[in-house]
């Protein structure tokens, strides 16, 4: 028991720095470790509900605050779980705050709660959310925590975001059909016939086309990193020999 | 597991290039286009002529996206046979955005994203064909009719096609009608014999209409085995089993199943067996695997007529096929003559 309470509280002591920096964390959750685009965690909601942007955009938030929640609450009690039973810890927790968002969009967008279905209480089950809370919160402070559970929420949101509207776009011909089920009446008119007389395109609202349009975002994302990749190396090309420039600090000079 | 290393089966052919095979394809079909043509009006020549240039514009734009001699892989000729292949699949007055929608996925998603000519998994043509189908179910559900049992007594004229897939041809419902699978798809409580004697779609001359069309595309076949382009073991593999499981049920309950004859000589049964299966990148190398391969499509094309959602099953029957063709080659390896059987699974020495 004292061994254990050592060991915990040497780890506390170790563990008060983040592992990384807050730029480095908005980083890692938009783009470099994006959950959606590299981890591929969260698959079966993503390509379930993202036919329209107003359900992408409401399952988004939904696990977005989750995320920040569970990555909260797990930052907090990270020193007074034991190893062997965190990890059912973790899921109480996330249940807790999956069940709250649940009550809420039954109270506040009912419509959008029915058309959501079961995707929301399978909120739990996104591995996103278990392994940011094994892999980052259980490790780092609060603050750092919630940045991270914020910011792999953000990123998760824009690409189910962006995978809605695709699907959207080809399978209707529209954008933002029916976001008075998330924002009120006000936003009923939002709705943006984008082609006239479209037909609908079954392929792009039905399953198979959310793994064919993931596929083509992570090609694109694969595409601007590769760019990226080679921008730099031609920059580091051009700036190379001023670097590699010696001067010299020993022996005799002049 | 270890796929096995094979030379591209459309390059095996020794002094026959790759364009040579394609053209030759292309020619075997020539004989299903013209009596598709006499028989269902000019829909089906410019569907053609939408998805040759469809399909060499996608072509070129990939090929030179990803860096590649454009004319060098125009030139075999593999676009436009995938063209050809759709174009006829598709039917005839379909609007243009449904031929060009399939041809660009063919070309685009099933051939060019893997690599190209050789590297797809699946048969492309049957992709593009399988996205409309899930697409766009109601122009791809209006098959015109033989002139003798549509409403209006007349085929489309060159004009009248040329509205109806450019633009909108109000009367079109009066030249289309079911085909004989669908019709007998949706026979619904009536037994075999009555749906045969009162549904227009399964009366005598549509039933020879399709005839016709299934006769000229096993002559196309038929050229393609004497030039030794394909062998017989898919074709006739795929025909045994369709033949097979229709015999059968049609024995177990000859009032609700269609007879074996039937279902040999309606639907994409010919056209599918020698153009669509008998493709050498996706489908099996081996004689031994293609006569399983042939197999596997046969009774899935049955299955799927039978009790599946769509009235014909080709596409998704060489669809599903070409998902487990490695696998079949996989255990069909032929062994080198004069060596022995192995004992126990396959030993592929470079990939342990």
């Amino acid at each position: 028991m004292t061994t254990s309470a050592e060991t915990i509280d040497s780890e506390a002591i170790q563990e008060n720095k983040p592992s990384a920096n807050y730029a480095e964390i908005i980083y890692n959750g938009i783009w470099k470790n994006n959950p959606a685009l590299v981890q591929l965690l969260g698959l079966c909601p993503m390509l379930a509900v993202t036919s329209t942007v107003v359900n992408a955009l409401g399952l988004g938030l939904a696990t977005m605050v989750v995320l920040m929640g569970s990555n909260i609450a797990v930052s907090l009690i990270r020193n007074y779980v034991a190893d062997a039973v965190r990890l059912p810890a973790f899921v109480m927790i996330i249940a807790s705050f999956t069940t709250c968002i649940e009550l809420i969009m039954q109270a506040y967008t009912y419509e959008l709660y029915q058309i959501l279905g079961i995707f929301i209480p399978l909120i739990v089950t996104n591995c996103a959310i278990l392994g940011r809370a094994d892999a980052f919160a259980s490790r780092n402070p609060v603050l750092p925590s919630a940045l991270d559970g914020l910011m792999m929420g953000l990123g998760f949101t824009v690409i189910l975001i962006a995978l809605g509207a695709m699907r959207e776009l080809i399978g209707q011909g529209t954008l933002f059909t029916d976001m008075q089920l998330l924002f009120g009446d006000s936003a009923a008119h939002w709705k943006l016939v984008v082609f006239d007389n479209y037909p609908n395109v079954l392929f792009a609202i039905l399953p198979p086309g959310a793994f064919i349009g993931l596929g083509l975002l992570i090609a694109f994302k694969n595409y601007l990193d590769e760019r990226e990749k080679n921008r730099i190396a031609a920059q580091k090309a051009i700036d190379g020999p001023s670097e590699s420039k010696r001067v010299r600090v020993t022996g005799q000079v002049g | 597991m270890a796929l096995l290393r094979i030379t591209s089966p459309h390059t095996q052919r020794a002094g026959q290039r790759t364009s040579w095979v394609m053209q030759m394809v292309i020619l075997a079909t020539l004989p299903g286009i013209i009596v598709q043509t006499w028989l269902f009006g000019w829909g089906t020549a410019i569907n053609l002529i939408i998805a040759g240039i469809t399909a060499l514009l996608c072509e070129a734009a990939i090929l030179s996206m990803r860096r590649r001699p454009v004319a060098f892989f125009l030139k075999d000729y593999s676009a436009l046979l995938t063209a050809v292949l759709l174009g006829v699949a598709l039917p005839p007055a379909v609007p243009w955005w449904v031929t060009v929608t399939a041809v660009g996925f063919a070309i685009i998603f099933a051939k060019q994203i893997y690599g190209g000519l050789g590297n797809n998994p699946f048969n492309p043509a049957m992709v593009g064909y399988a996205i409309v189908l899930v697409s766009f179910p109601v122009p791809m559900s209006q098959w015109l009719g033989v002139q003798e049992l549509v409403a209006s007594g007349n085929s489309l004229s060159f004009m009248q096609s040329l509205q109806a897939i450019f633009h909108h041809l109000p009367a079109i419902d009066s030249y289309t009608m079911a085909t004989p699978l669908d019709g007998f798809k949706h026979k619904d409580l009536l037994d075999s014999d009555t749906a045969f004697n009162t549904i227009a779609a399964l009366q005598t001359l549509n039933l020879r209409s399709w005839m016709w069309v299934n006769l000229a595309y096993l002559l196309g076949g038929i050229a393609l085995l004497w030039l030794r382009i394909i062998t017989w073991h898919t074709p006739v593999a795929l025909l045994g089993a369709l033949f097979v499981m229709s015999g059968i049920f049609y024995l177990i309950d000859p009032s609700n199943a269609a007879s074996p004859v039937f279902h040999l000589t309606t639907g994409a049964a010919m056209f599918g067996a020698f153009f669509i299966a008998t493709d050498p990148v996706s489908s099996c190398t081996s004689n031994r695997g293609k006569l399983v391969y042939g197999a596997g499509i046969g009774i899935l094309v049955y299955v799927i007529r039978a009790w599946g959602g769509y009235p014909d099953g080709m596409a998704f029957g060489v669809l599903l096929m070409n998902f487990a063709a490695p696998l079949i080659d996989y255990y069909t390896q032929p062994r080198t003559y004069g060596h022995k059987k192995a004992k126990t699974g396959l030993n592929i020495k470079e990939d342990n």
